[in-house]
């Protein structure tokens, strides 16, 4: 064989093996649903659109899923975002004061609250990368202070937002199916053509797997980083737009509220290790839906929305311990111990 | 200055470090710091407001941050030992609503409601300390989690808040339990939460810097790779610091408790956040090993300072403070970089 | 009296996966003798002292302490058996204080009033702790306010208050200016006069002959020989060190001509406390190697000419032009590749395929948007496979899961996949088996006769005399000397390291 060709066969293999545990929750979790939560996979259709508990999972999964993208970039890198809550808020606060109280027209006001969405995460990438904080304590701030900031362009109310358009992003459908959907379908689409056609899904998990090897091998590390950041910033601040019109306001104060936990929960169950290194961004969507089937799930089951996260928290935990290695090993050596006892 | 005895007697001078300025730690830095902006915010409150300075507002100050203090001298533990805690304000709540829900639905007497709580939020601790040591997750994970399940747990006990009447508790809070000092024209109360603020931290101060194990929490922050081969037994330690953390979170949510006069699980959201923003701004170092409880104490009365500020601007809005807090936490990190890059060069350039 | 060693070292034996760090290791320290270590990187010094002070535990043989078997677990318990280890990077805690230090995990303590430690008590204990050690300190400073040599005493003082009878150093005098050596030796002396057994692990020849009693010399995890210094010759120490050809190799055949203007020259090289001043120049298609001891500077120059490490001073000129890379990005710029001397913290991306590890550096300096197409890739990745015979199931397979000597070959086309003008390997055949040591050394040859200038460091010296024309011999990050054509030969580059001057009979051009 003269002329190596490619093998599609390998790459796809390889795609599948990592995605399958995730899947496999997935359908876990629905199969669970469709048992205990009676409705929980009927669809129907009202005036040709269609409607139903998935429908709302993808709706609402679709807002996690996209802040869920930036932060796999973060994690890709070994670092982590706190703040991407905080910048939902802002980006919130931005795109109603700007639309309702200054009279933008909506497709200024979307983009700049994308940029203000990605400047917020330029600021997270200048700690770490320049300053060279710990990615917890960076982001750590902009935690602290971001719904301050939010509130302060507000002025502390919550602004009601009337523009039909913005109303559209979270509320409305097309072929059928919710906006929110096509919207995650887009982020994913430029996502996936950034950093898988040109070399930066390779240089980013090649700065989380070891950081100095990538330096000696000429990558630019921190401009690197500072694109993950970045890209987290403006995820985050899409999902702020989305808020805004699922409840026609800016509400600052509950707008991302504890949505790092969700989006990082995300990332880690589709596959990509918070060490840093190889990711799925498909992977991580499936996890966002996952999540937000567990939500919807505890929800149809009477769980009140303010004691879901307890359930969820469980989740976190023995995904996080079942990708742990000493974990793993620990698993390992009960399980051979056990072996022994029973000849 | 060190003299080795077998030294020749003339010192070769280096050429590249000229030592005319006299040393000064750099890790004293940021505590000297934190009292400079203690006393600036006092100064600049005593100057603007003309009731600034006056024993009720310093009063005030104590009372309504005894159980932010109570819980950033937990969050202390975890960070001096180079560990972080995010489920403070979780534990808190959860912890208030345990307490409210014993005395007023359980008939327990508030005195027990009290201990079970602390022993859960210690149980809590441990098991989030023992994830994190024994499997190696990250900390910001593991407690992260933490207070989704503790903040899930407080709904779970009550989703509304709970007032607590018992006669109990009002005794407590009465002024038979409070300190009196003759100070001002009408005298100060001083309220059992803030007592109890006050020992917790002379406890832990004393635990910190006068007991075995306070150093090994110093020592495992500082170097926890040198603490193992020095004997130093690193994962009994530090579990104990997620423990104690837990355990005063609990304390924290009981003056909480008190000082609400009920049990509420919606209570403390970002509480978390203020207890890292005190200890930071006091002064301990966020990788750990340096730093303290008197610090953190400065950094609860900044930020409390900050607060009342505020309050007193009247038309500044109220989440100015989360701005300057976040402002705050950056400066001070950003020294403790710049310390750490000035320390490390001086070593090599001793070496 | 028993004329029991104070501390004994029987067949010790350590295996890290496929590689056997430690193979039947035996040594002796005796009472009031200070012991030397020795060997090359990799020699399996760093695994025997783990292995004595409970790092790590032996995969089989013996520690005896005076006659006693010591199965030390922990530090903590090799500290209660009286062995204790003063490392090189001074594992104490920075921010407690000298005495804290000395006394930290068996501080005195008192119940009343309140339980606590008896300030006193630890001061005053630690201050004896120093007297032992013979130097004058106080003992509240902070330790991080005391110079590295103060740290390592302080060391030496817990060490003592641990009740250590064997103590053991690891390189302790590498960051130490000559005169705090001085002060470490006289501590040493009286320790030595005190009765107590010395393991002195250094790479200094000069500091070795001042000091030590006797010499132990390890080399890829087996014994060498221990001899008494007093009968051993600078030479053949090297000699022991390094290895001695078995067998004339085939020599690398000389550079014809020298050309007018070298592919690359470096002048001067200097960087504060890795390299004093370093020349070194190399033609199109010539492989020069770096010869010397750990610690003489071999690996600095290579990583100062990459641009990993800033230079404070020194040219460079590549093809002529005046070159300065800042960063390892612009050294591959300029057409200089480097593979690097520890695979696995500054080589290999552990999680990602062969394929992307090869294309790696390739693909950092074309740039983030010119993305190599897969389909280039793996051309690509199947040339490098089929020529450097890297043995992989396929160009996806994670690189962590190939052998060493799988996983240096891809760093080698990784830093062949661009191209480059100057090749720089640091340690090119360390850690990888037989087979694989002669695939890399074929390929140094068939690169420099493609036109590829090659610089070379290693410290196996047959190799180098093997694949290099001309060697550049550096010592106490000098270069000292340069061999050529018939002059490079394995002796005469153990005498050019051994000693000062160089020896009449053998043709070297010194530089200043």
């Amino acid at each position: 064989m003269a002329e190596p060709r490619p093998h599609p066969g390998v790459a796809l293999a390889a795609i599948a093996r990592d995605l399958l545990w995730p899947l496999v929750a997935l359908a876990a979790i629905l199969v669970v649903g469709a048992i205990f939560a009676p409705g929980f996979l009927t669809i129907g259709t009202i005036d040709g659109r269609l409607v139903g508990t998935p429908i709302d999972i993808l709706n609402h999964g679709s807002k996690v899923a996209i802040v869920a993208l930036g932060m796999t970039l973060v994690i890709a890198t070994g670092g982590v975002d706190l703040s991407v809550g905080a910048v939902v808020a802002i980006a919130a606060a931005v795109t109603a004061t700007l639309v309702s109280e200054q009279g933008v027209p909506w497709p200024l006001a979307v983009p700049a609250a994308v940029l203000v969405g990605t400047m917020a995460g330029l600021w997270n990438g200048m700690l770490v990368t320049v300053l060279r904080l710990q990615p917890i304590v960076a982001t750590l701030v902009l935690m602290v202070a971001g719904r301050g900031i939010a509130q302060l362009v507000t002025g502390g109310l919550i602004v009601t937002v009337r523009e039909p358009a913005i109303d559209l992003i979270g509320n409305g459908a097309s072929v059928g199916l919710p906006n929110t959907f096509w919207l995650l379908a887009a982020v994913f689409l430029g996502l996936a053509l950034l950093v898988r056609r040109t070399a930066l899904g390779l240089l980013i998990a090649c700065v989380g797997d070891n950081d100095s090897a990538s330096r000696l091998a000429g990558v630019p590390e921190r401009s690197v980083r500072l694109f993950a950041y970045a890209v987290c910033g403006s995820c985050a601040a899409i999902a702020g737009l989305i808020d805004c019109s699922y409840i026609r306001a800016a509400d600052v104060n509950n707008a991302g509220q504890l949505l790092e936990l969700d989006a990082i929960l995300a990332v880690v169950i589709g596959g990509t290790a918070l060490t840093g290194g190889r990711f799925s961004l498909i992977g991580s969507i499936i996890g966002a839906m996952l999540m937000q089937s567990l939500t919807r799930l505890l929800y149809m089951l009477d769980v009140s929305a303010e004691i879901a996260p307890a359930p969820k928290a469980m989740v976190v935990l023995a995904v996080c311990l079942l990708q742990s290695s000493v974990f793993r090993a620990f698993v390992g050596r009960v399980a051979r111990r056990q072996e022994a006892g029973t000849p | 200055m060190i003299r080795e005895r077998q030294s020749p007697p003339e010192r070769r001078s280096l050429p590249h470090r000229p030592r005319l300025v006299p040393r000064l730690d750099p890790s004293v830095v940021p505590s000297a710091a934190t009292a400079l902006v203690l006393v600036a915010a006092f100064l600049l409150g005593a100057a603007r407001y003309e009731n600034f300075a006056s024993w009720m507002v310093l009063r005030n100050l104590l009372v309504d941050n005894a159980y932010l203090g109570i819980a950033a001298v937990g969050a202390t533990f975890v960070i001096l030992a180079g560990g972080i805690d995010l489920s403070v304000g979780a534990v808190m709540a959860m912890t208030s609503v345990l307490v409210a829900r014993l005395v007023e639905h359980a008939g327990v007497h508030p005195a027990v409601a009290i201990a079970v709580a602390i022993l859960a939020g210690m149980s809590f601790g441990l098991a989030q300390g023992s994830l994190i040591q024994l499997f190696g997750l990250p900390a910001f994970l593991v407690t992260l989690a933490g207070m989704f399940l503790a903040r899930g747990a407080a709904f779970a006990l009550h989703p509304q808040s709970l007032g607590v009447r018992h006669p109990f508790v009002a005794q407590l809070l009465n002024d038979s339990l409070s300190l009196h000092i003759p100070l001002g024209p009408r005298g100060v109360v001083i309220p059992i939460t803030v007592v109890v603020a006050g020992a917790v931290i002379a406890i832990t101060w004393w635990t910190l810097r006068q007991t075995p194990f306070g150093r090994a929490v110093h020592a495992i922050g500082d170097d926890e790779h040198a603490a193992t081969l020095m004997g130093v037994p690193v994962g009994r330690v530090r579990v104990m610091t997620y423990a104690i953390a837990g355990g005063l979170s609990a304390l924290a949510g009981v003056a909480f408790t008190l000082y609400q006069q009920a049990g509420d699980p919606t209570a403390c959201k970002g509480l978390e956040l203020d207890a890292i923003a005190a200890v930071v701004i006091g002064g301990t170092l966020l990788r750990g090993g340096v730093g303290g409880v008197i610090g953190t104490l400065m950094g609860v009365l900044i930020l409390g300072l900050i607060q009342t500020i505020i309050t007193f601007e009247g038309d500044l809005s109220s989440w100015w403070t989360r701005i300057v807090v976040g402002v705050l936490v950056l400066a001070f990190v950003a020294l403790q970089r710049g310390v750490d890059a000035i320390a490390s060069r001086r070593l090599t350039s001793a070496a | 009296m028993t004329d029991l060693a104070l501390l004994s070292v029987r067949g010790a034996r350590k295996r890290f996966g496929p590689v056997l760090a430690l193979d039947g290791v035996d040594i002796d320290i005796e009472r009031g003798e200070i012991h030397a270590l020795m060997g090359e990187n990799g020699a399996g010094k760093s695994t025997l002292i783990r292995c004595v002070s409970g790092v790590h535990s032996p995969d089989a043989g013996s520690v005896s302490v005076a006659g006693v078997p010591a199965r030390p677990r922990t530090p903590r318990e090799a500290e209660l058996f009286g062995i204790s280890c003063v490392h090189q990077e001074v594992h104490l805690i920075p921010h407690l204080s000298v005495a804290e230090n000395i006394c930290l995990g068996r501080e005195p303590t008192r119940r009343f009033p309140f339980p606590g430690i008896r300030w006193g008590a630890v001061r005053e204990r630690a201050r004896q702790a120093v007297e032992r050690v013979g130097f004058e300190i106080d003992v509240r400073r902070e330790l991080c306010t005391c110079s590295i040599a103060a740290q390592q005493l302080v060391a030496i003082a817990r060490s003592l208050d641990c009740g250590a009878r064997v103590v053991i150093l690891d390189e302790p005098t590498s960051s130490l200016n000559e005169r705090e050596v001085e002060a470490l030796f006289s501590v040493l002396r009286r320790l030595r006069a005190n009765g107590l057994g010395i393991l002195l692990v250094t790479h200094f020849l000069d500091q070795v002959y001042r000091i030590a009693d006797r010499i132990t010399v390890l080399r890829d995890g087996r014994l060498v020989g221990t001899r008494s210094a007093a009968d051993l010759s600078r030479a053949e120490l090297v000699a022991m060190m390094v290895g001695r050809a078995i067998h004339r190799e085939p020599r690398a055949e000389q550079h014809a001509s020298r050309a007018e203007q070298p592919r690359f020259a470096a002048r001067g090289l200097r960087r504060r406390g890795a390299l004093d001043a370093v020349d070194c120049s190399v033609d199109r298609g010539e492989a020069v190697g770096l010869a010397g001891l750990l610690g003489s500077g071999r690996s600095e120059t290579l990583r100062a000419i990459f641009g990993a490490d800033p230079i404070d001073a020194g040219t460079m000129t590549l093809d002529g032009h005046p070159v300065r890379p800042g960063s390892p990005r612009e050294a591959m710029r300029v057409g200089i590749a480097f593979l690097p001397e520890d695979r696995k913290r500054d080589g290999i991306i552990p999680s990602l395929s062969v394929r992307e590890n090869i294309i790696l550096a390739l693909q950092a300096r074309r740039g983030v948007f010119a993305r190599v197409s897969n389909r280039e890739a793996l051309l690509l990745a199947d040339r490098f496979i089929a020529a450097l015979r890297i043995r992989t199931p396929s160009p996806e397979t994670p690189v962590h899961r190939l052998s060493g000597g799988n996983q240096q070959k891809t760093l080698i086309a990784r830093a062949l996949a661009t191209d480059p003008l100057l090749l720089l390997l640091d340690e090119p055949t360390r850690g990888i088996d037989i087979g694989a040591k002669e695939d890399v050394l074929d390929l140094v040859r068939s690169e420099r006769e493609r036109g590829v200038a090659i610089i070379m460091a290693s410290s196996e010296l047959e190799e180098l005399v093997r694949a290099c024309g001309r060697v550049v011999v550096l010592r106490d990050r000098r270069s000292v000397a340069e061999l050529m054509g018939s002059a490079v030969d394995p002796t005469a580059i153990v005498r050019a390291i051994a000693e000062a001057a160089p020896e009449p009979d053998v043709e070297i051009a010194t530089r200043g």
